[in-house]
C-alpha cells in the first residue's frame, strides 16, 4: 500500500513545474559545480597570501582581496566546499539518528518510546548551541586519536572539520526523530501493517521494508530543510572560532572576517558582502527546494 | 486547573534535574579544566583552587553537593569572574538581555502576524508572494550578516544611530530589529499557512451568513484560531529571545546573558554554566506552560490536561 506520505513516482517532476522551485534547483547546481569546478579554471590558491591587500573588486580578483592579500573568490569557493561538505554529511547523520530513534520509539510504544520522547524533551530544554559545541569537546580527543592511526595520519588536518560533521549530526536530529515518530503512531494502526505482522514478518522488516518506505516524503522534505539548518550552525560556530580553523574557510570564519574589517574610515564591504551573498542564496535555494518539496506532497 | 499545575509542576522539576544533571557531566567530562591556563599552575595552588570552588573530590561528591546548593538556592561563584556570584552576573546582564528580547519579541509576533495575515488574505497575488519571498529571504540571512549590514547602513554611512553599546533607548534599535528579523519570518509563514485553513472552516461561512463585516471576520473570528501554531511557537521563542543572543550581543558590545552561554563552556565555568541553562529552562517550561493556557483561550473547545 502506498501512504500519501511516501516518495510517490512524480513527486519530483510536479515539483519542478513550479518556477520557483526550478530556479532553486539550478542555483544550487549552479553553486555546487561553481565550488568543485571553477577552481580547477581559474588555478587560484585560497591561501596564497601576497603583498596586494584589502583590494576592491577588479578583473583580476573579481570578489576583491582580503587581510593577507588572499583572492576573496577563491575563499569563497573553498568554503563553499567545506559548508557544503558539512552541511550535507551532517544532515545526513541526523537523518540516520532522527528516523531510527522515532521508528523505533513509535513503533515499540510504552516504555521505551516514552524514555526516547523524554530524552528528546531533555535536548531540546538545552540550547542547541551549549550541546553542539560540548558534543564537540567530546568527540574530538576520540577522533583526534583515530584519524592520528588512520592513513598515517593524512586527514588530521580536517578533525576540526570532522568534529563539526559529527557533532552537528549529533544534535540537530531532535525534530526529525519527533516528526518520523509522529507519522509512525499513525501509520502503524493501518491494516497493511497489522497484516504484515500477521504474515509473522520480522520486526525489522515492518520497519525498514513497510514503514520506511511510506514515510520518505516526509523524510527527504525535513531532509532539505536540515541541510540549511546545519550550514547555519555550522557558519554560526566558525563565526565565533569554534568551528573551521584558518587557513581553511568556511562561509562562517569569511563573515566573522569580513564583520571585523568593517570600520568607519575605509569599509572593505566586499569582505562581508560577497560571502553573505553567497551564504544566502544557497540557504535560501534550499529553503525554497523543501517548502516546494512540501506543498508537492501535500497536493 | 490545580491538578494541571501540579503535574506540570512536577515535570518541570523533573527536566529541570536532568538538565541540570547532564550539563554538569558533559562539562566536566570535556578535557580541560576552569583553571587550566596555558602556563600549568603548580599542583598544590590548583588543589587550593579546586577546593575553594568545591571541585575537588570525585566526580559525584562535586555533583552532590552542587545539587544541594542549588536546592537551597545557592548558584555558587563564577570560576572565570573572580569572587562574583552566578546570582550576580545573572542579575546584571538579564536585565539587558530581557529588554532587548522583550522588545525584538513584540516587533517580531506584530510584524509577523500581520504580515502573515495580508498573504494569506490575498493568496494567490502580488503581495503574498513578495511577503513570502522576503520572509524566506529573511531566514537565510542570519543575524551575524544583517547585524554587520545594518551598522554599515544606519550606523556608518547615515550615522542616525549608535554603532553599539548600552546608553541610549536608541541603541536598542539595531540590535532589536537584527533579533527579530528570522523571527518574523518564521511567525509570517506560520500565519500564513494557518490562516489559509482556517479560512476555509465552516464558522468563518456563519460568521459571513451574519453579515459581519469582512475585517472582523478576518481579525476577530479566523485570526484567533488560526494563530494556535503560532503561539506555539512563541514559547520557545520567547525563551530564546529573552536570556539573549551571544552574536547581537558581540556585534553591538552589549553587556547581555547570552555571550555567557558560550563563554562558560570555553573557560569550563561549570557553575555559570549551571547557571545559564536553569534560567533558560525555567523560562522555556514557563512559556510553554503560557502557550497552552493561551490555547484555551484561543480556542474553548480545548480543555487543560497535562
Amino acid at each position: 500500500m502506498k501512504h500519501p506520505n511516501s516518495l510517490r513516482p512524480g513527486l519530483f517532476r510536479r515539483m519542478l513545474k513550479k518556477p520557483a522551485a526550478l530556479i532553486s534547483v539550478f542555483l544550487l547546481l549552479a553553486i555546487v559545480s561553481a565550488a568543485l569546478f571553477l577552481p580547477v579554471f581559474l588555478g587560484s590558491d585560497p591561501h596564497l597570501t601576497s603583498a596586494k591587500t584589502f583590494l576592491p573588486p577588479s578583473l583580476e580578483h573579481p570578489f576583491g582581496t582580503d587581510l593577507n592579500g588572499r583572492d576573496l573568490l577563491a575563499r569563497t569557493l573553498e568554503g563553499a566546499r567545506i559548508s557544503l561538505l558539512v552541511g550535507c554529511t551532517g544532515a545526513a547523520v541526523s537523518l540516520v539518528i532522527g528516523t531510527g530513534v522515532g521508528l523505533v520509539a513509535g513503533y515499540a510504544g510504552g516504555r521505551v518510546d516514552a524514555l526516547l520522547m523524554r530524552a528528546v524533551d531533555v535536548l531540546y530544554a538545552i540550547p542547541r548551541l551549549i550541546l553542539i559545541i560540548l558534543a564537540g569537546f567530546l568527540i574530538d580527543p576520540w577522533l583526534q586519536k583515530n584519524l592520528a592511526s588512520f592513513q598515517e595520519g593524512r586527514w588530521v588536518g580536517y578533525s576540526k572539520i570532522g568534529i563539526l560533521i559529527l557533532a552537528l549530526g549529533c544534535i540537530e536530529w531532535l525534530t526529525m526523530a519527533r516528526i518520523v515518530r509522529g507519522q509512525v503512531l499513525s501509520l502503524k494502526t493501518l491494516p497493511f501493517v497489522e497484516a504484515a505482522r500477521v504474515l509473522g514478518q520480522s520486526r525489522w522488516n515492518i520497519l525498514l521494508r513497510h514503514l520506511l518506505p511510506n514515510l520518505s516524503g516526509v523524510i527527504v522534505v525535513y531532509l532539505t530543510l536540515t541541510v540549511p539548518a546545519v550550514i547555519l550552525d555550522e557558519s554560526f560556530l566558525s563565526f565565533l572560532g569554534l568551528g573551521v580553523q584558518a587557513p581553511q574557510a568556511s562561509w562562517g570564519t569569511l563573515l566573522s572576517d569580513g564583520a571585523t574589517a568593517l570600520n568607519p574610515v575605509r569599509s572593505h564591504w566586499w569582505l562581508l558582502l560577497f560571502p553573505a551573498t553567497a551564504m544566502s542564496l544557497t540557504l535560501l535555494a534550499l529553503n525554497f527546494l523543501g517548502d516546494a518539496l512540501r506543498d508537492s506532497l501535500a497536493e | 486547573m490545580f491538578g494541571f499545575l501540579a503535574r506540570r509542576l512536577t515535570a518541570l522539576l523533573g527536566v529541570l534535574l536532568c538538565v541540570l544533571t547532564l550539563t554538569f557531566f558533559l562539562i566536566r567530562m570535556a578535557p580541560g579544566g576552569p583553571f587550566a591556563r596555558e602556563r600549568k599552575l603548580p599542583p598544590a595552588i590548583e588543589q587550593q583552587l579546586l577546593a575553594k570552588y568545591r571541585l575537588d573530590g570525585t566526580l559525584w561528591q562535586q555533583y552532590s553537593e552542587y545539587m544541594s546548593d542549588v536546592l537551597k538556592g545557592d548558584l555558587r561563584l563564577s570560576t572565570k569572574y573572580r569572587d562574583r556570584s552566578v546570582r550576580e552576573l545573572l542579575a546584571q546582564s538579564l536585565p539587558v538581555s530581557a529588554a532587548l528580547g522583550g522588545t525584538a519579541f513584540l516587533l517580531a509576533t506584530l510584524l509577523g502576524v500581520w504580515l502573515g495575515s495580508i498573504a494569506a488574505i490575498r493568496h494567490g497575488t502580488l503581495p503574498d508572494a513578495l511577503a513570502m519571498l522576503g520572509a524566506l529571504a529573511l531566514i537565510s540571512i542570519p543575524t551575524f550578516v544583517a547585524g554587520p549590514l545594518l551598522v554599515l547602513c544606519f550606523a556608518l554611512q547615515l550615522g542616525c544611530l549608535p554603532v553599539g553599546g548600552w546608553n541610549a533607548p536608541t541603541s536598542l534599535v539595531l540590535p532589536a530589529i537584527t533579533l527579530a528579523g528570522p523571527a518574523v519570518a518564521a511567525i509570517a509563514r506560520l500565519t500564513r499557512t494557518s490562516l489559509l485553513e482556517t479560512l476555509q472552516a465552516p464558522f468563518l461561512r456563519t460568521a459571513r451568513a451574519k453579515g459581519l463585516a469582512e475585517n472582523r471576520i478576518v481579525y476577530v473570528h479566523a485570526l484567533k484560531v488560526a494563530l494556535l501554531p503560532v503561539v506555539s511557537y512563541l514559547g520557545p521563542l520567547a525563551a530564546q529571545l529573552l536570556t539573549g543572543s551571544i552574536v547581537v550581543e558581540s556585534v553591538f558590545n552589549l553587556p547581555g546573558t547570552g555571550s555567557f552561554f558560550v563563554n562558560a563552556i570555553l573557560n569550563r565555568d561549570v557553575f555559570l554554566l549551571g547557571g545559564v541553562v536553569l534560567v533558560y529552562c525555567v523560562l522555556l517550561m514557563v512559556m510553554n506552560l503560557l502557550v497552552d493556557v493561551t490555547y484555551t483561550w484561543l480556542d474553548p473547545r480545548i480543555r487543560l490536561e497535562a
